[in-house]
């Protein structure tokens, strides 16, 4: 599969201009608000039109506004999940999920109900009406119905966002299984790195209505400078990847080996899992110059000085290679000249297992 | 109880005005939801005209709608004379024209009953059924109809009721012909200018209150269910 877009549209100050192509897998949209990241699935989807743009997909041309092509929303074959789920509220569960399959070009069979409702867990639900239902609940009803509509490609526009984090960490696992076992390609628009750590193999950053990079995630891996650019608000961090090497059902916690050391993060991974992926937030990492004794945290990595980055005035990034994987902390300008950090110099980060939990 | 046995014209009004309301509010309905689709939704020139057009009857002296309608729609009229010839519609002096007097006056109505729902309907909605692969008309059918229907019911009862009490313009349009035009309110008006005439006038105007509660009841109770089927509890 592949898509290629390509649009340029003005709305009141705002002024998109991007151009990307996508292919199988989970590809992030990520941008803060108004960077134009809905505005790009809207287009995709057909719901706007825009005065100059290009959307290629597989071949079928969805959209050339120098040809006059437009093919309407309801022909594009892309499910589309939006931020508020949208479910019909006069139509019970059942009805809404089937709602798509009664216009699916391809009749799905009635084992793929079943699998769906299996696979997002809402068999219990179906002769609820949608007002009846928790956020969460009505998120995944959401998913299975644009599923059950047999799309191309399944437009996601940050199904988390309006929930809170238990309720997201409820989810999480469902699109994990969806991505592994529809093999349909997904386009995820998110704010969240912790989300897109969790869940996308490519990522595209925009950046005030264009396209600032884009990459597969590993880019993201091996170059936390990218990451803090992408992101400098509050959601600053590191991405970081290891090998699961052991679960603890007792205390509900996974041991994941980070090179040589071992990081405990509260919750727990789907069986097949074995390398996972993480954003551990710069704001969730202490820094000690001598190992800590007697602390509730339970990770304490070695590692050294890289690098310092002054942010806003009085706080500072400071990154520190622990073994191979770098993690950044952000500490205040007065905590850096107390610990005498410089590059080169050991240190011990410090961070709480469950600042990792729920994403 | 004898003293409120209908006597047989009684009975004749009684049955009249229901069908006439029944076919005005029927007939009006379909035109109601197109017009009140086109003010909620449409974007077009002379589109406060056409809002203009079809609160007039609100506003205008009923006697002066019938007026109007007597001049378009009686039988030398352009809309009548056209009428009568191509499809034998008469409405002159017939029930059809006093259906037709009742279906503009309760037209507003309905109306902005069924306009406030539409305006109502959270427009994402319909995205979504698009996105799901339902062209314009099937969203209209499957979507935006059921999510507006409580706006309709309620703009059929307010229709129906004001057409069961419809006086002037009916009068002035298709006079008050017993068995034919003389709906409920002209009888009662009649009964109300002869001698001895007031026992009846009560019995109609009991059963006049009787049908307007009963249509609000109706309408109070459909808006409550659907209410609570959508958003339920």
């Amino acid at each position: 599969m592949t898509l290629s877009f390509q649009a340029k549209q003005r709305l009141g100050v705002f002024e998109l201009d991007a151009e990307f192509t996508a292919g199988p897998g989970v590809t992030a949209l990520f941008g803060r608000s108004g960077s134009g990241k809905t505005s790009i699935i809207r287009l995709l989807a057909g719901l706007s039109r825009p005065a100059k743009g290009h959307i290629l997909f597989d071949g079928d041309v969805l959209l050339d506004t120098e040809k006059g092509v437009f093919v309407p929303k309801h022909r594009r074959g892309f499910g589309y999940v939006f931020q508020d789920g949208r479910l019909f509220p006069h139509l019970t569960v059942e009805k809404n999920l089937r709602y798509g399959m009664w216009f699916a070009a391809s009749q799905r069979k009635s084992t793929q109900f079943s699998q769906i409702v299996d696979l997002l867990g809402i068999d219990g639900l179906l002769q609820r009406r949608p007002a009846n239902l928790s956020g969460g609940e009505k998120q995944r009803v959401a998913i299975g119905r644009a599923l059950l509509a047999a799309p191309r490609l399944l437009l996601l526009d940050e199904p988390l966002s309006a929930l809170d984090d238990p309720r997201k960490a409820e989810i999480l696992p469902y699109l994990q299984a969806l991505r592994d076992e529809m093999r349909i390609p997904i386009i995820y628009v998110t704010h969240a790195m912790a989300e897109i750590a969790r869940l996308a193999d490519r990522v595209i950053v925009l950046r005030d209505g264009k396209v600032g990079m884009s990459g597969d995630v590993d880019m993201l891996l091996n170059h936390p400078e990218t990451v803090v650019e992408m992101d400098e608000g509050r959601d600053a961090g590191a991405f970081v990847e290891g090998m699961i090497a052991d679960h603890d059902d007792r205390y509900g916690l996974t041991t994941v080996m980070l090179g040589s050391q071992r990081l405990f993060v509260a919750g727990t991974f789907p069986a097949e899992t074995r390398m996972a992926r993480f954003h551990i937030s710069a704001r969730d990492v202490m820094l000690a110059t001598r190992r800590p004794e007697e602390i509730s945290a339970l990770n304490i990595l070695e590692g050294r000085v890289e690098s310092l980055r002054p942010t806003v005035p009085g706080v500072v990034d400071v990154q520190v290679n622990c073994g191979g994987a770098l993690i950044i902390s952000r500490l205040t300008q007065l905590s850096c000249e107390n610990l005498a950090l410089s590059p080169g110099k050991d240190v011990f980060a410090i961070i709480k297992s469950v600042s990792f939990a729920p994403l | 109880m004898s003293w409120f046995a209908l006597t047989d014209s009684e009975w004749v009004a009684l049955l009249l005005s229901l069908r006439i309301a029944s076919v005005a509010t029927l007939c009006s309905l379909p035109l109601a939801i197109i017009t009140a689709m086109a003010l909620a939704r449409g974007r077009f020139p002379g589109k406060s005209l056409l809002n203009g057009i079809v609160h007039l009857p609100l506003v205008l002296p009923p006697v002066v709608t019938g007026f109007v309608l007597l001049v378009l729609f009686g039988r030398r009229g352009p809309i009548g004379a056209f009428l009568a010839d191509h499809f034998g519609l008469i409405f002159s002096f017939r029930w059809t024209g006093a259906a037709l007097a009742c279906g503009v006056m309760g037209f507003p109505l309905m109306v902005r009953s069924i306009r406030l729902s539409i305006e109502a309907i959270d427009r994402g909605l319909e995205d979504a059924a698009a996105t799901l692969g339902a062209n314009p008309a099937w969203v209209f059918v499957t979507v935006t109809l059921p999510l507006m229907l409580p706006g309709v019911i309620a703009g059929a009862i307010l229709g129906f009721a004001k057409a069961v009490g419809e006086f002037g313009a009916t009068i002035t349009f298709v006079s008050n012909i017993p068995g034919e035009t003389q709906t409920l309110s002209a009888a009662i008006y009649t009964l109300t200018q002869v001698p001895g005439g007031d026992a009846g006038a009560f019995r109609l105007t009991i059963i006049a209150v009787v049908v307007s509660m009963v249509a609000l009841l109706a309408s109070e109770f459909a808006a409550h269910s659907i209410n609570r089927r959508m958003r339920a509890a």
